[in-house]
């Protein structure tokens, strides 16, 4: 295993191992993720190796990108990508292989694809349809109102005159 | 002696709340209000046993007795006193009973601040509210009792998790609870709605408290939960979209839908339909919550149990619950009868388009969160779903959701004026656009934080927009307009805060762009610019502790002109479980943060360090206490004091021969 300037002890690295695979942990890391001894020389590649480490996950944690996990497969995966952004290859490229080599487990963002069509177009299809659903009740419902509100025939304007007068009647008295 | 009245006290509870559940659901059927008033004093008596049961529980811990398997796995002599207290819920049988206490207390709330409530209602409410409590009773008792005890008692304990080793786990879990489980209160009156029938206005004044209250909880615990995240986990993370964040944000959004929906059937009888759906949803989401982390199906800190048989027992509830519900929801919810009539563009149609967004926000974090557990459980097939997954999709569903709040707030009830309503934005529309123009200037990159804090600002100053409108009249004086703010209605307040509070946290998270990150190694007398800040290791020295040993690295922290603080990072050996965490040293300076953690020191004496400088940062977590403010002031609003149910309830008195209260009258 290649190691930085910041060697984790023995013992350390087994518990840390161990934390990771009891999944005490989880997202709780008390201890370290990236090491200084591991940051490259030339800022932008620097950068770019953050940019990939946050959206890989680190496998044998709970829901933890290898950039936030201090898990020595995570220490290892960031150094393979680092090695490999200094080889030149382009980011693609480097997924491609991390995903050869882990599967799509290793990817914080599922890639698009039929089994996770669902996953990726349910919150937006949920929306449209939410949508149109409101859209026909409210259209609906306006054409309720335009029916209700066309004028009374004279017969129904009478009735309605007999119906209020007493009340009228009561509301004077009340306000006298 | 103490333990053993405890497991009995809990038993008692159990068949309380089985005399609770059955006895006033028969009184409705066969119309026996002698019946019905029992589900009040089996309430208060099953709140008071449980209370009895967790001070048993408590107790043992307090006393470090050994002889309770519960304290032997959780804990530990030499625990400091506070954690032996918070202890008691730091692990799964324990925060099971807390779980049940305020279920519990919730109960008795109900059955005490419901005297005004028409019969039928409270009674059909406290029953439902039992049913629930009966099943978690059952659950502890059969599958997670926190009373049982070990043959050969130890002589130590194994000692609690350090990671809770906390002040946060005295504090969070409880607000969680009290969050998720007061749900369980709105839940309970949805179904008794459906059951009698009767829904009205009335029904959502009577909820509304009870919703608010929940939803103040569940603010605060999810707020806390996430700033005790942020200052163990050594990064400054504070949402990382784990499966358990995600099981409290759900109830909180469905939650936040409900306030909303109800507000519109109170004021105008409409989406009656719907607010009952909400409100069995709230409580749904919070019961999968409680299931998600109390299963082990998501192994993680939070998920103490790992026992099968739990999980089954948890799904069973779930299944009888929301299934249940749903159902008799389905049943009855054609009978409802829509009432008031709106157009499209109104205060209603405002918060219609409000629940569209936070309902489909609510079900992409649901899909998110469960896909994976489904696809593996279907083909096999691992996936991981994370943050950038929800980046992708719950945020732009949300963003629309900060442009349309002060604009809402604006419009007519019924029938609305966009126009108007756009022309009252153009101040802080302007002010929004200088703020962030200022600020793009001052922190530069990324764009993206200023348009951010831009719509933050929107957000803030849109809030009060509405009530600036009712204050600042024309050829008003000081004093006038002085009265004319503190005579609005409390709630007119509590929403501007409430929604204020949004853009605060809003701009905190926009300001994360601004944040400073360094990787370092540093000696003694090192010195390091950060941000603002420059920054100096002191001293580095060992601290023994009770329970653990401390290496803690002292560094001051300079501006211009001189030492503005210090701060202690350090990292904690912890004896008994040999474990090492980390405590971040973290000051607060013009509402950021600077942030430090420290590594194991290194042979050459030197020690590895990630430093940040967050500005703005603490305005995510005040964003949250100032939109709970907005609820509490909501809570205290006249309307909710002095509410429609003593009006009516003083009504029948003067009139014995008056039509009842519609609810009352459904029986």
């Amino acid at each position: 295993m290649r190691q930085g300037l910041f060697p984790l002890s023995g013992l350390s690295a087994c518990l840390a191992m161990l934390l990771c695979f009891a999944s005490i942990t989880l997202h709780v890391s008390p201890l370290w993720a990236v090491e200084p001894g591991e940051i490259l020389a030339d800022p932008k590649l620097e950068a770019r190796a953050r940019e990939l480490s946050s959206q890989l996950r680190c496998l044998v944690c709970q829901n933890q990108s290898i950039d936030d996990s201090q898990a020595p497969l995570a220490k290892d995966l960031r150094v393979i990508v680092r090695e490999r952004l200094v080889a030149g290859e382009d980011d693609a490229t480097i997924m491609a292989y991390l995903v050869q080599r882990y599967g799509d487990f290793v990817l914080l963002k599922p890639p698009f694809k039929f089994e996770t069509l669902l996953l990726w177009l349910m919150p937006f299809a949920l929306l449209v349809l939410g949508a149109f659903g409101l859209w026909r009740v409210s259209a609906s419902r306006a054409q309720l109102a335009a029916s209700n509100s066309e004028a009374l025939s004279e017969a129904e304007e009478a009735q309605l005159a007999a119906m209020l007068a007493p009340q009228k009647d009561q509301l004077g008295q009340k306000d006298g | 002696m103490i333990i053993e009245a405890g497991h009995y006290a809990l038993v008692l509870a159990l068949a309380l709340s089985i005399v609770q559940a059955s006895v006033p659901l028969y009184g409705y059927w066969r119309r026996q209000p002698v019946l019905m008033d029992m589900a009040q004093s089996t309430a208060v008596m099953q709140f008071i046993m449980v209370a009895l049961s967790f001070a048993a529980l408590t107790y043992a811990h307090v006393v470090s007795d050994f002889s309770l398997r519960n304290v032997v796995e959780n804990s530990h002599s030499t625990k400091p006193m506070i954690y032996k207290i918070s202890g008691v819920w730091g692990n799964h049988e324990g925060s099971m009973l807390l779980w049940v206490l305020i279920l519990a207390l919730f109960g008795a709330l109900l059955a005490i601040f419901s005297r005004h409530m028409p019969q039928v209602l409270k009674s059909l409410t406290l029953s439902i509210q039992a049913w629930i409590s009966a099943a978690f009773f059952l659950f502890i008792l059969l599958t997670s009792n926190p009373f049982a005890r070990v043959g050969v008692p130890p002589m130590e304990g194994q000692d609690l998790n350090p990671i809770l080793q906390d002040p946060g786990l005295a504090i969070h879990p409880p607000l969680l609870y009290l969050g998720y489980v007061g749900f369980s209160v709105t839940f309970s009156f949805a179904a008794a709605a459906l059951i009698s029938g009767r829904i009205d206005p009335a029904w959502a004044r009577f909820v509304r408290p009870w919703t608010l209250l929940a939803w103040i909880f569940l603010t605060l615990g999810i707020a806390m939960g996430s700033y005790w995240a942020y200052y163990t986990l050594g990064w400054g993370g504070f949402w990382f979209w784990d499966p358990v964040e995600n099981a409290s944000l759900m109830p909180w959004l469905a939650g936040t839908a409900l306030l909303h929906s109800a507000v519109v059937m109170e004021k105008r009888d409409a989406l009656k339909v719907w607010t009952i759906f909400l409100a069995i949803l709230a409580f749904s989401l919070s019961l999968l919550g409680t299931f998600l982390v109390r299963s082990g199906v998501l192994t993680s800190v939070h998920a103490f149990a790992s026992d099968p048989d739990r999980g089954v027992f948890i799904l069973a509830i779930l299944v009888f619950f929301i299934g249940g519900s749903l159902s008799l929801f389905a049943f009855r919810a054609s009978t409802l009868r829509q009432g008031g009539v709106f157009a499209p563009l109104s205060r209603e149609g405002a918060l219609v388009l409000n629940n569209l967004l936070l309902t489909t926000s609510c079900a992409t974090v649901f899909v998110g969160t469960l896909y994976p557990l489904f696809l593996e459980a279907l083909t096999g097939e691992k996936i991981s779903v994370g943050p950038p997954f929800f980046n992708m999709t719950f945020v732009p569903i949300v963003i629309p959701i900060f442009f349309l709040m002060p604009i809402g707030q604006l419009l007519a009830w019924k029938r609305g004026d966009l126009l108007a309503a756009a022309q009252r934005m153009t101040v802080a529309l302007i002010v929004a656009l200088l703020f962030g123009l200022a600020l793009a200037a001052w922190h530069g990159e990324p764009v993206l934080a200023a348009v951010g804090a831009g719509l933050a600002v929107y957000l803030i100053v849109g809030s009060f927009v509405d009530i600036g409108g009712r204050i600042f009249v024309r050829k008003a004086s000081t004093s006038q307009m002085l009265a004319r703010g503190l005579g609005l209605p409390r709630s007119a307040w509590g929403t501007a805060f409430a929604h204020a509070g949004v853009g605060l946290s809003l701009l905190g998270l926009a300001a994360t762009g601004w944040g400073v990150e360094k990787i370092v190694t540093l000696r003694l007398g090192d010195q390091i610019d950060l941000g603002p800040w420059r920054l100096e290791l002191t001293k580095i020295e060992p601290r023994p502790n009770s329970n653990f040993d401390a290496l803690v690295a002292q560094i001051q922290i300079r501006d211009g002109s001189g030492i503005v603080t210090q701060i202690e990072p350090a990292r904690r050996l912890f004896k008994t479980r040999t474990m090492t965490t980390s405590e971040a040293g973290i000051a607060t300076l013009r509402m950021g943060q600077v942030y430090v953690t420290i590594a194991e020191q290194n042979a050459d004496q030197s020690l590895d360090m990630r430093l940040y400088w967050k500005p703005y940062v603490s305005l995510i977590w005040l964003g949250g206490l100032i939109m709970t403010l907005g609820g509490g002031l909501c809570l205290s609003d006249r309307r909710l004091r002095i509410g429609l149910g003593r009006a009516a309830a003083n009504k029948g008195k003067q009139k014995p021969n008056a039509q009842p209260h519609p609810v009352a009258a459904a029986e």
